[in-house]
């Protein structure tokens, strides 16, 4: 309740307030843009969803291979998440504090990834990769963890760069605090937006991957559905709308838990990339 | 594990949370501080980004460079050899080069604008509202979306006998009858939006948010319109970030591979779909290598794209003063 008061009250102005322009046409573009989106976004998902007949989604879950390669995505999930955050974080806040002239590197590394295609750097890992590694599903998860940086890198970016990090670890100190602790009770809380949206991010990309997975011959969930769709087109219609009605669902009540947690706390409401701390600094 | 806790360490250090600052480093240490030579602070300062150099050294860094190496082999003698490179810059590879430009050239600038409106419809909409949390979550969702699902999805929709076609029939216009195909390059340029579009609106929202209320309010108190206010404020503050985002875009689709692959069963000449033929084991003995040189050829386009936003954001930044 009282995040949604603040977010009433402290909200920046609506362009429906400015002057000179008629409110009218302002919303009007809005929703003009929002139900052409909608159009886009929904007619696939309805095409399919009509193409597929409910009756295929009973048959989807009894298929061969359905629970197993589903379980090794959300394993996979889960380790990805662990590895991204405890790479990226300290050394964002590590870099933000102490080396701010290695921002600029640290960004366009992390970008690399994200531009840096997937087919070319599974040819390079399963080149290099010595022998142990390569006979691991785990390997996908380390490769993962380097596709997964960019956007972790932004969110968890974006979280410092609205928090007044050098006042805030000063104050830290001075009150005797230790770097670890200052990390753990005072940037952490403080981060927990930005880390939700690196997580939410993270587990939505490694249940959709399918290039890396397929080529280094590992079944999870996207590359099941792959190899499933030789059977039956309406069965494998069905679970391409199951997998991204899965990942939806996850991301959903990561975001509902996140938001609950950090209302308990004051903070702000959880959405990607948010930086909601700012308004909220002054509490 | 060792270097993480021992060099922020010493951040604990009054002295050095003294020098957090710009960069007075020397001065503001305590005394005894100061007998250690520069470098060597230096060298422990960095020890804090070991770890993450040492991940993308393993797994980003040495993969590249095993693929640069690789394109100069000779996959059978391994020796030096520019024959990869040749055949990878001529006849269906140059070919291949020229869609893939093509196509990530109009898939990263459309879905770029789209995104942007859509960031910032959400964006001015109240906070805190589902309006913003579902679009957002949808984003994170559909911007992960591609690959056999997303081309069955579309096939359901936009296929010779999908549901948007039929619909576009009975209102009179065959887009099959005036040259459209899902399987063209038009085709996937439709298809890509669909991950294109969300991947903008997470990468841009940060940046709007950057955007200062205060700003707006105090343009429209100096009489500022709309226009006035995107024009010499929001815009230009902006722009960097908007650029920056449509770079990524272009590299998104250009390395984008199984939504192309699977929608086309490979038919479609980009260069992503041929690497993956070579991973597949589809190759004429004696050219393995071809495909870590058209992959080199791919790391290069994106390196001239990044050189090509590096002049544009100087020049955004020279604006900006």
């Amino acid at each position: 309740m009282a995040a949604l008061g603040r977010a009433g009250g402290i909200g920046p102005p609506r362009i429906g307030g400015s002057r000179g322009s008629s409110p009218w046409a302002s919303t009007g573009w809005r929703w003009l843009i929002l139900v052409l989106a909608s159009v886009y976004f929904l007619i696939p998902l309805i095409a399919a969803l009509r193409f597929a007949g409910i009756s295929s989604f009973g048959s989807v879950i009894s298929q061969s291979g359905f629970t197993s390669s589903l379980a090794l995505s959300v394993r996979l999930a889960v380790i990805t998440t662990i590895i991204t955050i405890a790479l990226i974080l300290p050394t964002t806040v590590y870099v933000h504090l102490r080396l701010p002239k290695l921002r600029r590197l640290l960004e366009g590394i992390t970008i690399l990834p994200i531009v840096i295609p997937p087919v070319v750097l599974i040819v390079g890992v399963l080149q290099i990769a010595p022998g142990f590694l390569k006979s691991t599903e785990y390997l996908l998860a380390l490769v993962y963890v380097i596709l997964a940086m960019p956007f972790a890198y932004r969110a968890i970016d974006a979280g410092l760069r609205a928090l007044d990090l050098k006042t805030i670890t000063e104050a830290a100190s001075s009150l005797g605090a230790g770097w670890i602790t200052t990390l753990w009770r005072v940037i952490l809380p403080n981060l927990r937006t930005a880390l939700l949206s690196a997580t939410v991010l993270t587990v939505a990309l490694v249940l959709g991957e399918f290039t890396i997975a397929s080529l280094d011959l590992y079944q999870t969930f996207p590359v099941w559905i792959y190899v499933n769709s030789q059977t039956s087109g309406q069965v494998s219609v069905a679970a391409s709308l199951l997998a991204l009605f899965v990942t939806w669902l996850f991301l959903m009540a990561i975001t509902v838990i996140g938001t609950r947690q950090s209302r308990k706390t004051g903070g702000g409401s959880v959405t990607l990339f948010t930086v909601a701390r700012q308004e909220t600094r002054g509490d | 594990m060792d270097q993480t806790v021992a060099a922020p360490g010493s951040l604990a250090d009054p002295g050095a949370l003294g020098a957090l600052g710009s960069g007075g480093a020397a001065a503001s240490g305590p005394p005894g501080r100061l007998t250690v030579p520069r470098a060597l602070r230096g060298l422990r300062r960095a020890l804090g980004v070991v770890p993450f150099g040492v991940y993308v050294t393993l797994f980003l860094l040495l993969p590249m460079i095993a693929v640069a190496i690789g394109a100069f082999r000779n996959s059978s003698t391994g020796s030096f050899t520019l024959s990869n490179v040749k055949t990878a810059t001529h006849g269906v590879y140059l070919h291949g080069f020229e869609q893939s430009i093509v196509l990530s050239v109009i898939t990263s600038i459309l879905p770029g604008i789209f995104g942007l409106l859509i960031a910032y419809a959400i964006f001015t909409a109240k906070r805190g509202t589902v309006l913003r949390q579902v679009v957002v979550t949808a984003s994170g969702v559909f911007a992960n979306f591609g690959g056999v699902p997303l081309a069955f999805l579309f096939i359901a929709t936009l296929g010779s006998s999908g549901l948007a076609t039929k619909w576009l029939i009975d209102i009179g216009f065959d887009p099959y009858a005036h040259g459209f195909s899902l399987y063209s390059l038009a085709g996937v340029v439709v298809v890509y939006m669909y991950f294109q579009i969300p991947l903008m609106v997470l990468v841009i929202l940060p940046a709007l948010e950057g955007l200062r209320p205060a700003w707006r309010e105090a343009a429209e108190n100096l009489g500022a319109r709309s226009w006035d206010y995107w024009r010499f404020v929001g815009g230009p503050v902006l722009l960097p970030s908007f650029l920056g985002c449509v770079l990524l875009l272009f590299g998104s689709a250009l390395s984008a591979y199984a939504t192309a692959e699977a929608l086309t069963n490979g038919t479609i000449p980009l260069t992503s779909i041929q690497i993956g033929s070579f991973l597949n084991g589809n190759v004429i003995a004696g050219q393995e290598n071809v495909g870590k040189a058209l992959g080199l050829g791919m790391v290069v386009i994106i390196a001239v794209a990044m050189m090509l936003y590096v002049a544009l954001q100087r020049r955004a930044a020279k604006w900006l003063r």
